[in-house]
């Protein structure tokens, strides 16, 4: 495969630590992102996944574990000036179109805040035109640089977010449940236009989202969560037809399809976390079942699920 | 099949100091006995105020019902005074909200807000509410019911919020339960939970559920027959099957064909271009057609009338006068229609005409 932009080792990020209410959010996870791919995270909501794309980023400090962004390391002490080189390079695209724009910042002022602060234009001219280029790009035209965010749609303002988040010609986005909060119809617009980028200015993704049909189309790879674990991280296509981790699986036949034959056929699996049957003692890993196809569990269970998958070829 | 609620050419419109809002353009449709019916369409098309409006729940201030009538068992809605409604709004018509959060008091214990519609509108005393009100909590799937009567909302999570909430919207034995996007604000797992205990619940209770979302998979899960709703109008309308496998509306096929299917491959997903239309200022013709590229020329001029496709198939567009050209649907239409049986893409037995 394409060589590693990122990679995750160990992450954990635990809040209110030592105290009676500690939550592990995110308990030890490690996993690479290949450049230029799209890195799909999914799981119900509590399960980590935000709380894995806002370490990454730095918005939190993590508990403990590394984050290599090509070769260097984002969580170890660092000046002010190298934060600023690794901020380029890493962007968010919010899940709340409406509150993630200050309404009190024009569109224009909006966008150009990352130029700025990088001092990336030299001129008010050529900031205006760098914002004018970028409302296009997604799809916007100049005449709204000039407006307020509360004069936009949804799906607009999604792209102002998406706007804001190009403006610093970033190579890796992190986009956190981007499209939960827009219509159906204009879903498909907003995705187009991630892909479309992608392809343009070879960006790698970290797709975080629970509509798993979504995700599917748009992702290269994809990792299930629980509980603040990684239980299964996999190729799209691979994870759908060949689901081996029960949380997966249920997960997967909870997801309802538009259409009525396959929904009145539907089988439902439910998940128990003590099926496993853990032993004391019993090492539970990441293992590598088939190439590219990790799954959360215990040298037993391994070796069982690869008796099972040999059966299936 | 018994009718148990008929909207009749209903006009609703707001008023705003923009102007006026027609939100609601002359809608029709009827519920029977034990169905489920889904409004489908996005956000501004009217379909939580169609529902609002059964449930008279918009403010008198700046709504008005311009035209039509609401019959529920042969009484027009619309007329009631607002006692009469109180008594019909909780016992025979109750509803479910999206968020369960906030439709639930924060500070009632829930076994109160349970009984609360018992107390209100059946003849029992506290203690056979109490009684009440637990069964139906172990109806829902409730464990522990004694003890959690006593608990407050913040003490479950979201799924068993909306389980309570259930149990409210069905402590009457309603004749019409109305659904307003149910499962939105709850993960995958906890939807299907939650679809399921309903459809138990109404094979229980014989209920008629109109059930309002923009999911079209929960559509498939749930639905006898589906609305489609856009710019204040249903656009199309019929059983389950017919919607999804033979749709007839551009609109419906734009929707079905912007959401992807575990099994797309195609490199690009459909979308809907532009953005719904301004009900401030409706457009003349069809509300869709600036955004479709089925758009014929009289679509612009006229609004086209409701032709029928079968005894329960509707649909409002001028494609299917016999005037009209024949058009292709988008690829993904075809596979779907290719499944049913009376489309003219049917792979399967039948005589040709």
């Amino acid at each position: 495969m394409a060589e590693k932009l990122l990679e995750i080792k160990n992450l954990k990020q635990y809040f209110n630590q030592g105290k009676a209410n500690e939550v592990r959010a995110v308990d030890d996870i490690s996993f690479d992102i290949y450049k230029g791919e799209t890195l799909g995270l999914v799981g119900e909501s509590g399960c980590g996944k935000s709380t894995t794309g806002r370490s990454i980023i730095r918005l939190y400090n993590a508990t403990s574990g590394e984050v290599t962004y090509d070769g260097v390391n984002v969580h170890g002490k660092k000046s002010k000036s190298e934060l600023k080189i690794f901020n380029r390079k890493m962007q968010m695209i919010f899940q709340d179109p409406y509150a993630s724009l200050n309404p009190r910042m024009k569109v224009l002022d909006i966008i150009a805040e990352g130029l700025d602060i990088h001092g990336l234009t030299k001129s008010p001219k050529e900031r205006k035109e760098r914002v004018h280029q970028l409302l296009e790009t997604v799809g916007l035209n100049k005449e709204h640089a000039n407006r307020y965010p509360h004069e936009f749609s949804g799906g607009q303002r999604q792209r102002l977010g998406i706007a804001r988040a190009l403006a610093v010609d970033p190579e890796f986005i992190i986009a956190d449940e981007p499209i939960s909060a827009l219509d159906v119809s204009i879903q498909a617009q907003v995705v187009n236009l991630l892909k479309e980028l992608q392809e343009e200015k070879g960006l790698t993704y970290l797709f975080i989202a629970h509509d798993l049909s979504m995700v599917k189309y748009i992702s290269d790879r994809i990792g299930v969560m629980y509980f603040g674990k990684l239980v299964e991280l996999a190729p799209a296509e691979e994870l759908y037809n060949n689901p081996l981790h029960p949380y997966t699986q249920s997960l997967l036949s909870a997801i309802p399809l538009p259409d009525p034959n396959y929904e009145r056929t539907r089988v439902r699996k439910s998940y128990d976390p003590a099926s496993h049957n853990y032993k004391d003692g019993e090492e539970i890993a990441m293992r590598e079942v088939t190439p590219g196809h990790f799954v959360f569990c215990s040298e037993r269970e391994f070796e069982s699920i690869k008796l099972t998958s040999a059966a299936r070829v | 099949m018994e009718k148990i609620l008929e909207v009749k050419d209903l006009q609703l419109s707001f008023h705003t100091f923009a102007g006026e809002v027609q939100a609601i353009r002359g809608v029709n449709f009827d519920l029977y006995k034990g169905e489920t019916l889904a409004i489908v369409g996005e956000s501004g098309s009217g379909k939580s105020v169609t529902t609002k409006a059964i449930m008279r729940l918009l403010p008198e201030s700046s709504s008005e019902f311009k035209n039509g009538q609401i019959l529920f068992n042969g009484r027009d809605l619309t007329k009631l005074s607002d006692k009469e409604m109180q008594n019909i709004r909780g016992k025979d018509i109750s509803m479910i909200f999206q968020d369960p959060m906030t439709s639930l008091n924060p500070t009632m214990p829930i076994g109160r807000q349970i009984t609360e519609p018992l107390l209100k509108h059946q003849k029992v005393g506290k203690a056979e509410a109490q009684k009440i009100a637990i069964d139906l909590l172990r109806m829902v799937g409730m464990p522990k019911p004694e003890m959690r009567m006593k608990q407050y909302p913040h003490q479950f999570s979201g799924g068993q919020r909306q389980r309570i909430v259930i149990a409210i919207a069905l402590a009457c034995n309603p004749q019409i339960l109305i659904a307003d996007e149910p499962t939105t604000a709850l993960d995958v797992t906890i939807q299907a939970q939650i679809l399921e205990l309903m459809k138990d619940l109404q094979k229980k209770i014989d209920t008629s559920i109109i059930f309002i979302t923009h999911d079209l998979g929960v559509v498939a899960n749930v639905a006898d027959r589906v609305a489609v709703m856009y710019g204040g109008r249903i656009v199309e309308i019929g059983t389950v099957d017919e919607i999804f496998y033979n749709p007839q509306h551009p609109y419906t096929w734009g929707l079905l064909s912007s959401m992807p299917s575990l099994d797309t491959t195609e490199e690009k997903l459909y979308a809907i271009p532009g953005t719904p239309p301004d009900l401030l200022d409706p457009p003349k013709g069809d509300a869709f057609a600036l955004r479709s590229e089925y758009a014929l020329a009289i679509d612009l001029e006229q609004a086209p009338p409701v032709f029928q496709v079968s005894d329960t198939h509707f649909a409002a567009t001028w494609l299917l006068h016999p005037d009209a050209p024949q058009v292709e649907p988008p690829l993904s239409i075809i596979e779907r229609m290719k499944k049913f049986p009376g489309s003219r893409y049917y792979e399967g037995v039948r005589a040709d005409g």
